[in-house]
């Protein structure tokens, strides 16, 4: 049987919502799922129930067949014998330690020759070796960071739960931090679960990803999979960017970025960096429809498709549509869609400013968690039960 | 200055200020941590020597542990003596008089350390005791010192707990503020002064030392 994280749990807050999540992952070292969602939709609660910080009212959580929590049976594994590295929002770093006791804190039962090589060790990887003999309160807030993920670390963690890690430095940093923490999840060799509400932040970390609206688990799957075919209107609603492309950056000029995404060329904004890989996300109401191209137009990238399909959600309708080896989505309104007369087979052109598109570079992956939608059969069954 | 009185009242503040340590430092940190719904009781009963009259206190114990009630039998089996007039009587008497001095303090302490930090102790692998004793009681100490200090200063200056249960006799009740009392009844105004200055300046560098501790937090506790 494949390892896995399953757990269904219920938490009921008093006079307020009720959290219930349900949910498999696989446990791959070095994979990283997200679990994205709103403000307020329970993120925090489902992470602090699977470190054990906090007893669900109900349900139960097992890791590779070893039950952690049983409200039924009256089991719940303490924090400590889960082994489960625990990562907040705001690096909790021991303030009367110094980033070398922080950073082997857990380490307490090692020898002290396997505690000091662990600690230079991790301290080596997270580049905070100038920092060990520094207090907490002489860092700044990525190297806080930086350290919090090494004590984590250290103990050689089943299981890695970060809320937010990157929410509480400012943008610069988070940026410069975001590209790394991949790596380093990765290197780690530690299956990991981050919690975010950033839609960069859950493409450049996460493998997979689990969407949660109001208290509950909505979707499950590859990362780009999730973002581009949302399950429902509150997915699509929640994630935002409904056309995510795997890209790579081809060419770069006066702060714009050209890349090739599933054989279409598109433009946007050049987010720096070194990386070529990438995403190219735009947002369905960024998409304009026009008839078959052949005029002027301010816009930077203009495509030619075929109207694949139509939904019709109220007020606005949604196109997608066939633009050689890529799919688009496109938000029109419905007088719009009627002026257009768009219908399975119609000939149309998609333009799109070059602002509009959203290039978010990532780190290359390892092989078998490459981009792309194969990526995702041969990883086993879809990772949650309502999938 | 009457030398058996003040080696007295250092004895028996040292005594009750190492007692109280030792029970107000849990006590502390339960009443900072519980989520018991009967706390609220635990704190009131903590906190009545402030408001209680110490003759009060002391009537009560008189009455609790008279030689003929089996409270009192149990006390002289165990210390060897009767409860009244003794300084071991004395001692549990400061104990309880002072107990609010030293709790209160450590319990703030206690209730100021972030909750976060204990729990990534706990996934850190770190059990709840270790974690009490390497990040509670370190990030608590600046609490413990104050109560411990306190604690001290209040029974080298308790008068009514010690006149009700210990009465006046020399070398084994017969502390500083009731050697003050004797020789104002004497008419020894200059004895007096000697005694209650000397009071009077411990008292107040206590409460500087106090001050200073809870002003200028050992480094990690500015956030």
């Amino acid at each position: 049987m494949e390892r896995a994280l399953t757990f269904d749990l219920e938490r009921r807050y008093r006079g307020g919502p009720v959290v219930r999540a349900r949910a498999s992952l696989p446990l791959d070292e070095g994979r990283v799922t997200v679990l994205f969602g709103p403000s307020g939709a329970g993120k925090t609660t489902v992470l602090r129930a699977l470190a054990g910080l906090d007893r669900p009212d109900a349900g139960t959580i097992a890791y590779a067949g070893e039950p952690w929590l049983d409200v039924a049976r009256g089991v719940c594994l303490s924090p400590q014998r889960r082994r489960a590295g625990f990562l907040s929002q705001e690096p909790a770093l021991f303030p009367h330690l110094d980033v070398a006791g922080n950073v082997g804190y857990g380490l307490s039962g090692a020898p002290r020759g396997g505690r000091a090589a662990r600690v230079r060790e991790l301290a080596a990887r997270l580049r905070i070796d100038p920092l060990l003999a520094r207090r907490p309160s002489e860092l700044s807030g990525g190297e806080r960071q930086r350290v919090a993920l090494a004590r984590a670390l250290a103990p050689r963690p089943r299981l890695l739960l970060l809320d937010e890690p990157l929410s509480a430095l400012d943008a610069p940093t988070r940026d410069a931090l975001r590209g790394e923490l991949r790596a380093l999840l990765e290197a780690a060799e530690v299956p990991s679960i981050v919690v975010t509400h950033d839609r960069a932040e859950a493409l450049a970390l996460g493998d997979r990803m689990l969407v949660l609206v109001a208290g509950t688990i909505r979707q499950a799957g590859p990362v780009h999979e999730v973002f581009s075919a949302p399950a429902d209107v509150d997915v699509a609603r929640t994630v935002g960017t409904e056309n995510v492309l795997p890209a790579r950056i081809v060419a770069r000029e006066a702060g714009l970025a050209v890349v090739e995404a599933s054989g279409l060329r598109l433009t946007g904004m050049d987010p720096g960096g070194a990386v070529a890989e990438a995403y190219a996300c735009v947002r369905a109401e960024e998409i304009v429809l026009e008839e078959a191209p052949g005029h002027p137009s301010s816009a930077r990238n203009l495509v030619a498709g075929v109207v694949a399909a139509v939904a019709d959600e109220g007020t606005l309708v949604r196109v997608a549509l066939d633009c050689g080896g890529a799919r688009l989505v496109a938000l029109v309104t419905r007088r719009s869609a009627g002026v257009l007369g768009l219908a399975p087979g119609r000939r149309v052109a998609a333009a799109v400013k070059a602002p509009a598109v959203r290039i978010v570079p990532r780190v290359p992956a390892a092989p078998d968690a490459a981009s792309g939608g194969a990526g995702a059969g041969d990883r086993g069954p879809p990772p949650a039960p309502e999938f | 200055m009457d030398p058996a009185a003040l080696r007295l009242s250092l004895w028996l503040a040292t005594l009750t200020t190492a007692l109280l340590v030792l029970l107000g430092v849990p006590l502390a940190h339960w009443l900072a941590t519980s989520r018991f719904r009967l706390r609220f009781v635990v704190e009131a009963v903590v906190a009545l020597p402030l408001v209680l009259p110490p003759t009060v206190l002391g009537f009560y114990l008189l009455v609790a542990l008279a030689p003929r009630t089996p409270a009192g039998r149990a006390w002289e089996a165990l210390a060897g003596r009767p409860f009244p007039f003794s300084f071991q009587g004395l001692l549990v008497a400061s104990v309880l008089y002072s107990l609010p001095f030293a709790v209160q303090p450590i319990a703030a302490a206690f209730a100021a350390v972030d909750p976060r930090l204990v729990e990534a102790s706990h996934t850190l692998g770190i059990s709840r005791i270790a974690t009490f004793f390497r990040v509670s009681i370190p990030l608590a100490w600046h609490g413990i010192v104050s109560g411990a200090v306190l604690a001290f200063a209040h029974t080298l200056g308790e008068f009514g707990v010690v006149l009700m249960v210990g009465g006046n006799v020399p070398g084994e009740t017969r502390t500083l503020s009731i050697a003050i009392f004797d020789h104002v009844e004497a008419l020894e105004y200059a004895a007096a002064n000697r005694t209650a200055a000397f009071l009077l300046a411990v008292s107040f560098a206590v409460l500087v030392v106090v001050y200073a501790v809870q002003r200028r937090p050992l480094a990690w506790n500015a956030r």
